[in-house]
């Protein structure tokens, strides 16, 4: 596949339109979970819900292990994610403590001391990536 | 005749609105970011707006996977607060001027900007958000003060429209406005970022550098900003930080040269820097 521009940029997965066809029932799935009813219907038996939506074994796999990066990196956007999450008393903050591996205290940590700093996190060969 | 007065540009952080509807805001962590507000809910008192055209991002609530309009104007009657998954919000129905809606979607099409129009909508935090710090506690049985018209801008799926293609926008959404009969005061918001990554091991990013140097533009040099190009907002400002896009819209409606009345800025809210900005058009 021809490498796109945003390629470079380190710890990053831009969600374009191969992300979204490839995610597409895995988001599907997350979003349902906006709704009550079908939180109830997730929470009562996750593997008699989830085979409502065609996602691959791997996706299906990420989501009963809820493997936040992985869901990512199989096509699923952070505003799909993040209901997943919420269904789990997750919130934003404290997923991206898991996502980042930090934790959520010290993710919150950094947050408080202005973020994290955009130096050295431009490109991959600052992350000692290709 | 209806006439654009001014432009606010301002985040549109979710825990902002949780913050306001818990009544956490007077807490150590929020104080600092509900005080650059203060000013502008006492400038929104004196400026009195008929309409707000809110310019903002739905978060995957009207508009799943199923359906990705790039540019979306409300022209129903109302649209209701909706569930995100914690429930609505306790604030009220937003109602629209839906003639004025109806004109500006007409004009919009004339002028080649192909939107589609909604009859139906709910609206999240996006749009209900800026209302909440611009406007302070409104409760669910009050009523906004204004009318407002919702524009609903892609920016989660790659690629959001480009800054040029916004601030031109901008412009026609002026020609709309300006043309319409009746003599209305109408307050452009253009909402979200600014800098911010939500997802992947690179969350948390911020660059506060970059952001101040995008506040000034947005005073003193609308043209060089809206040739940012994507690569740079999603490098340089976290992948959610494409949401200043939209900022460019609001810009757009304005005069060349504006009058810069209130600016704030403060890191963090939750995952976010929260900017805002008041731009006036000079007489």
């Amino acid at each position: 596949m021809t490498e796109k521009e945003y390629d470079k940029i380190p710890g990053t997965i831009v969600f374009d339109a191969d992300k979204s066809r490839e995610g597409y029932h895995l988001n599907q799935f997350c979003i349902s979970l906006r709704l009550q009813k079908n939180r109830d219907a997730f929470n009562k038996n996750e593997e008699a819900y989830l085979d409502a939506y065609p996602m691959s074994k791997e996706q299906r796999e990420a989501v009963l292990k809820r493997e936040w990066n992985l869901l990512l990196e199989l096509g699923g956007n952070i505003y799909y994610t993040s209901k997943l999450a919420a269904n789990d008393g997750i919130n934003f903050q404290n997923l991206a403590g898991r996502m980042t591996g930090m934790g959520v205290d010290s993710y919150r940590e950094m947050m408080l001391k202005g973020g994290r700093s955009i130096e050295g996190n431009r490109d991959k060969s600052e992350w000692g990536e290709d | 005749m209806a006439k654009i007065m001014a432009g606010v540009g301002c985040s549109h952080v979710p825990a902002i609105g949780v913050a306001m509807d818990t009544g956490i805001t007077h807490e150590e962590y929020w104080r600092p970011v509900f005080e650059g507000f203060k000013k502008s809910r006492e400038w929104m008192k004196k400026q009195n707006p008929d309409v707000i055209f809110l310019v903002y991002n739905d978060h995957c609530t009207a508009f799943d996977a199923r359906c990705i309009p790039t540019f979306a104007l409300g022209c129903g009657a109302e649209f209701q607060p909706a569930d995100e998954g914690w429930g609505p919000r306790p604030v009220p129905t937003v109602k629209n001027h839906q003639k004025m809606a109806s004109h500006i979607a007409q004009s919009l099409v004339l002028h080649e900007f192909d939107i589609t129009i909604m009859n139906e909508m709910e609206v999240d935090h996006g749009l209900t958000v800026p209302l909440s710090v611009m406007f302070g506690d409104i409760k669910r049985n009050d009523e906004w003060p204004a009318l407002v018209i919702p524009l609903c801008v892609n920016v989660v799926q790659y690629p959001a429209p480009t800054g040029n293609r916004c601030y031109n926008l901008g412009k026609a959404i002026r020609r709309a406005i300006e043309s319409y009969e009746e003599d209305l005061n109408v307050i452009i918001f253009g909402t979200g970022g600014m800098s911010h990554q939500l997802q992947y091991k690179r969350a948390g990013l911020i660059n506060s550098d970059w952001d101040k140097r995008f506040l000034d533009l947005m005073t003193m040099d609308p043209v060089g900003a809206s040739q940012i190009t994507h690569l740079e907002y999603l490098r340089e400002t976290g992948s959610e930080g494409i949401e200043m896009v939209m900022w460019l819209i609001m810009r757009g409606a304005l005069n060349e040269n504006v009058t810069e009345v209130h600016r704030h800025y403060h890191v963090p809210a939750s995952n976010t820097a929260v900017g805002h900005i008041i731009l006036e058009n000079n007489a």
